[in-house]
């Protein structure tokens, strides 16, 4: 079996603190806990061939992970998802398993929802001037980079971001660029840290919800 | 999850490492056990869950129905930081809850820096540190492990203790506890019955009086408790409980694989040597459940490392079938084999071989003296032609790093002794030149000396421990006898030693200097991050304990020694035999070729010792 095959995974609750690289680990683990057999690359130092497109941020949430990877024999890709949520920690549920068709390149938009907490202040009276923040024409943050401190306009990157109030929450709707340029959640509320410290919540969650390719369409 | 704790944790490091929700985890409806137990170890994520007995006996402890058991560990600085400004108590990982709703704590105490940590975790679980201040039968606070072997630095502060290994005893102590819970029984009558049960020492139970000179003057049991109180063991091994689907750490701990525990005491007998004392008599697995196990874990777990773990793995008499039995599945799958733990006297071709099959990784030795004298006279039956034989072999085989560890301060070390560990690593170096197959790769030898610690119930018991300077000493004779450059030094800070050196012959005295640490700031005292010498010889001066009289004072073998109550098995004349011996330099036989009648086989019933 040399297809490329593809997992969408859920990763929520106490699963959202396991990092990237140690979700790699975990993953591999759960293929052998389950039985399947991940085809190793060739070379001095084998390791499983797999890859989870995005990397998601520790401490955020998902509803579309997306992992590639191959087996050494066939499998009946529909038992799948059962017989590796089996295998896996509370809180990563696979919801589907098939040969992958499009380039994870191709993703372009994200979608997803937030929580801004605030304490003590009444959410219904902070969405419109977060509408009118996330309304400007450019969101300049500073951003600490390995190269040091430099700017960038968040701005481009949201497609389009709305907000309801919640209890003692807003919560926020959105759909960003998920590469090219990436967008990571936390910079929503970073940026009003930034540039509206009275906005700015006293504890943001995010979880992405869809992904798409360019056209808008569901990425698969 | 707290709202509290979904705040703190993007805040900090690893926060995997706080929230539970592993593979393998076991969740019990708590509303329908009768008892929760909190098994807490007294350091980071990383090392408990690395621990084979907290994951024994958390699976023991759970194999009771009306047992929850969870698992607790102290956080790391950033972690204790934050949860102290938010206000969150210790919690435990699989439910979450504050470790106070528990009925019992349970800690694992293997070594005597986590003392300030067991206290730093009751007082996050809200409870007094004394056990005289918790007067209420729950929760009951309990410990054992290694460290337990002299309860008495911690005497005030744990209810019970248990002694030995805890797969038979740490249930039978949980049904008393259910009856002492279902009856409304007052904390001192549960205490009183616990005594009763083999291998419990209940330290409120025994007085203990001082001579003018500091020692102890007389041990006074009461309400029944024994005399003494001898270990508990587990005779059959095969049978005894193992758990083949262990938690699997979704972050990164320090012995991330399958562990396998071939025996459980030591047939060696090195004087110095607590471990090889205090876990005798010699048990053994047998290699087709060994297999079985192996296998049945790495299926649960999904690892793909298995270690095989004791005291000295070349000593296991069926290795190479246990090795051939675990490769057969292991090689197919890309699992790797490692076997620390092999003495440089019959390491094998063949065990190397095998193991190069899978993977390749450094060799190290545990030389411990630097002559042949010292050797002898810590028995440490190990000879420099062994060791190059071993070497050899291995950069034969295309090995090209090589450790070696020693010892400084031994009774009867010279400097002639200490010059010896130089003079071992350029034959070792000299031994490279001659065989290596590729010198290309260059050589890499490492010596690693640390400061002796003389461990209760060993035959060492009654020596001195060298003072710091004395050490420091050694090291730089050490230092200045390695010319070649191919040879790196590394050694350990004597002041960790000396501490350790009190805490671990210490009486219940010191428990006052242990708590004041704490107060002023100390916890996870095993790291260096952590550690502060200044800390503890302040507490020390400030309660009136002199470190020398614990550490560096000889003792007489007549005089009654703190732990004298703990009987592990080994009798007193033996230690002073072997310790006299020591002095001679006479070497003791192996158990296996003479069996010295130390006194541990009679702890077994059914089956004999190492058979």
């Amino acid at each position: 079996m040399n297809e490329k095959l593809r997992l969408r995974f859920s990763k929520t609750g106490r699963a959202v603190w396991i990092s990237h690289l140690d979700l790699m680990q975990t993953m591999q683990r759960a293929f052998s806990r389950a039985g399947l057999a991940l085809k190793y690359s060739e070379g001095y130092n084998p390791h499983p061939q797999i890859s989870i497109a995005l990397p998601l941020s520790v401490g955020a949430a998902s509803r579309c992970e997306l992992m590639d990877f191959r087996l050494r024999e066939d499998a009946e890709l529909s038992t799948l998802p059962e017989r590796l949520t089996a295998a896996l920690p509370e809180g990563i549920e696979v919801l589907a398993a098939y040969e992958a068709e499009r380039k994870c390149a191709e993703i372009k938009w994200l979608e997803l929802e937030g929580r801004f907490e605030y304490d003590g202040r009444e959410p219904a009276a902070l969405l419109e001037p977060l509408r009118v923040f996330f309304a400007r024409e450019s969101i300049i943050i500073t951003r600490k980079t390995k190269r040091g401190v430099g700017e960038s306009d968040i701005r481009p990157a949201i497609r389009s971001i709305d907000f309801t109030a919640g209890e003692g929450l807003v919560a926020l709707h959105a759909f960003v660029s998920a590469q090219e340029p990436t967008l990571n959640p936390e910079q929503l509320a970073e940026a009003l840290r930034q540039l509206a410290p009275e906005l700015a919540p006293d504890f943001a969650a995010f979880t992405r919800l869809e992904i798409y390719d360019k056209d808008m369409i569901v990425f698969r | 999850m707290d709202k509290r704790l979904e705040r703190i944790l993007p805040r900090v490091q690893k926060p995997a490492r706080y929230t539970g929700g592993e593979y393998n985890q076991i969740i019990k409806d708590k509303s329908k056990v009768e008892l929760r137990v909190a098994f807490c170890f007294p350091d980071t994520y990383e090392i408990g869950m690395s621990n084979l007995g907290m994951s024994i006996l958390y699976h023991t402890m759970n194999s009771l129905d009306f047992v929850w058991c969870e698992r607790v560990f102290a956080p790391w600085g950033d972690m204790y930081a934050e949860m102290k400004r938010a206000g969150i108590p210790l919690y435990a990982l699989e439910s979450g809850d504050p470790t106070s709703d528990f009925d019992a704590l349970a800690f694992s105490v293997g070594y005597e820096m986590a003392y300030t940590t067991v206290l730093d975790m009751l007082d996050m679980s809200g409870l007094p540190l004394r056990s005289a201040d918790r007067p209420d039968l729950l929760p009951v606070v309990m410990a054992g492990g290694t460290a337990a072997v002299n309860a008495e630095p911690m005497a005030p502060f744990i209810d019970l203790f248990f002694l030995g290994e805890g797969e038979e005893l740490d249930n039978e102590l949980l049904c008393l506890l259910r009856e002492a819970k279902r009856g409304g029984w007052s904390k001192h009558e549960f205490l009183v019955r616990a005594a009763q049960i083999g291998g419990v020492y209940v330290p409120s139970l025994y007085d203990i009086s001082y001579n003018e000179d500091g020692t102890v003057a007389a041990i006074t049991p009461k309400d029944g408790a024994p005399a003494r109180v001898t270990k508990r063991i587990v005779e059959d091994l095969d049978a005894s409980p193992f758990p083949t689907n262990p938690i699997v750490p979704s972050t990164e701990v320090i012995h991330d694989r399958v562990s396998l525990e071939l025996f459980r005491g030591c047939v060696r007998g090195c004087r110095f040597c607590q471990a090889g004392y205090v876990y005798r008599p010699i048990r053994s697995k047998k290699p087709e459940t060994l297999i079985r196990q192996g296998i049945e874990t790495l299926k649960n777990t999904g690892y793909q490392d298995v270690t095989l773990l004791s005291l000295s793995t070349s000593d296991y008499r069926q290795l190479p079938g246990l090795c051939d039995g675990l490769l057969e599945y292991c090689e197919p799958r890309s699992i790797g084999l490692s076997l620390p733990s092999l003495r440089a006297d019959n390491f094998s071709m063949d065990i190397m071989e095998r193991l190069q099959k899978v993977r390749k990784s450094g060799l190290t030795f545990a030389v411990e003296g630097g002559s042949q004298r010292l050797r002898d006279a810590i028995n440490k039956n190990v000879t420099q032609e062994d060791l190059l034989n071993t070497c050899r072999i291995a950069f034969e085989g295309g090995w090209n790093s090589v450790k070696l560890y020693y010892m400084l301060g031994l009774p009867t070390e010279t400097d002639e002794d200490i010059r010896g560990i130089a003079e071992m690593a350029n034959e070792v170096l000299h031994c490279w030149r001659l065989y290596a197959k590729n010198k290309n790769r260059g050589v890499k030898i490492t010596i690693s000396t640390s400061c002796f610690i003389p461990k209760p119930h060993s035959p060492f018991q009654w020596e001195p421990q060298v003072t710091i300077e004395e050490y420091l000493r050694r090291v730089n004779l050490l230092r200045s006898s390695i010319t070649a450059k191919n040879v790196t030094y590394n050694w350990h800070d004597a002041e960790t030693s000396l501490i350790e050196a009190v805490l671990s012959r210490g009486d219940r005295r010191i428990a006052d200097a242990i708590e004041l640490v704490w107060r002023r700031g100390g916890r996870l005292d095993a790291w260096t991050d952590y550690f502060s010498f200044e800390r503890w010889m302040q507490a020390f001066a400030d309660t009136g304990v002199d470190p020398a009289f614990y550490a560096q004072r000889e003792r007489p073998v007549d005089e009654l020694l703190p732990w004298d109550m703990i009987d592990v098995g080994v009798r007193k004349a033996h230690l002073i035999k072997e310790r006299e011996k020591c002095y001679r330099s006479e070497l003791s036989p192996d158990c296996r070729h003479q069996c010295a009648a130390c006194g541990a086989a009679r702890l077994l019933k059914e089956i004999r010792c190492d058979e």
